[in-house]
């Protein structure tokens, strides 16, 4: 019943991460190194946190797959475990192969850093499963690099297997191209794998889940992910 | 063993809208540089590679492009293998 969080050169949301899960949360949580070449056995879900790993360099997310962590990370997540990649953590797993897709420059080729409202498009996931279907959550972005791009077919595909988890919305949630905030295609926000346990999004949960900072609504996605070990 | 030059450019697919090559674009046109058009910005890559043949050192890059230097998802490739070392 552990988390862990993964820290690479340049990871910038560990802590934030680290914090949401330990405090807010109340989970045992490790870090773990990219040099690592192990993932503790009783780890059950691993967090790829936001930042800019290896400098985004050639491009976002690129570099960061060929560390020795992510091979082990790749393993963990065929064994069926859960991995949720955030901002920079959602470009290494598109990347790497491991979601579908990819995270282009923003459509207004601005740096993105704001609220912006989700609509929860699917809540029978792990990770979603303490929202109500079509419940719309407040959390904040911050992106150069978050345009989220996949090809016709395999875009139907997402649409038709349930597998887009958050779109942009307003705050009525309505899904506009004004509550777009980078020009993903379908508004689309986060996105889960056909097996259900790789989570990739753009927005920052980490950031909203202390009712000090005036906004909790990303507490919830931590909440469904530790609802799934009590229930093992 | 022969040491090859090899050119690697990767572009955006052309399908994939070009934002950054647009806003260049735009801005040479409000410079007055109105007869440049089809303005795109991609990588450009160059390396020198040891190999016996130069089929072989387009399949080591190729193999690398394919790797690393492109996403193919977004992106498009292509190889020039030069002999020696330019």
């Amino acid at each position: 019943m552990k988390f862990g969080v993964v820290l690479f050169p340049g990871s910038n949301c560990d802590q934030d991460a680290y914090y949401a899960i330990s405090k807010n949360l109340g989970c045992e949580t490790t870090m773990l190194w990219h040099k690592d070449t192990s993932i503790p056995s009783d780890i059950e879900a691993i967090i790829l946190p936001g930042g800019f790993s290896y400098g985004d360099y050639l491009r976002c997310g690129a570099i960061a797959r060929f560390s020795p962590i992510m091979q082990e990370v790749a393993a963990f997540a065929k064994k069926g475990k859960y991995v949720m990649g955030i901002c920079n953590g959602f470009q290494i797993l598109t990347d790497s192969g491991m979601l579908p897709g990819a995270l282009l420059p923003n459509m207004s080729m601005k740096f993105v850093c704001k609220d912006v409202y989700l609509k929860v498009e699917n809540n029978s996931t792990r990770f979603t499963s303490q929202f109500a279907q079509n419940d719309i959550i407040r959390v904040p972005i911050a992106h150069g690099e978050g345009n989220y791009f996949v090809d016709t077919d395999t875009l139907h595909s997402l649409e038709d297997s349930n597998q887009i988890v958050f779109r942009y919305c307003d705050m009525f949630g309505e899904i506009t191209s004004d509550a777009n905030p980078n020009g993903s295609i379908n508004n689309i926000a986060g996105i889960i794998n056909k097996e259900r346990n790789i989570l990739g999004m753009m927005p920052h949960p980490e950031r909203c889940c202390d009712s000090v900072l005036g906004n909790d609504d990303g507490l919830a996605v931590f909440e469904s992910l530790a609802n799934v070990f009590h229930q093992l | 063993m022969e040491q090859y030059t090899a050119i690697v450019d990767v572009m955006l697919r052309k399908s994939i809208l070009d934002v950054q090559g647009k806003t260049v674009e735009h801005a040479l046109h409000s410079t007055g540089f109105k007869a440049i058009e089809q303005l795109h910005i991609g990588k450009h890559f160059k390396m020198t590679v040891t190999a016996a043949s130069k089929d072989e050192a387009f399949s080591i890059v190729e193999s690398a492009t394919k790797q690393l230097l492109c996403n193919q998802i977004m992106e498009d490739y292509s190889i020039q293998i030069l002999s020696g070392n330019a």
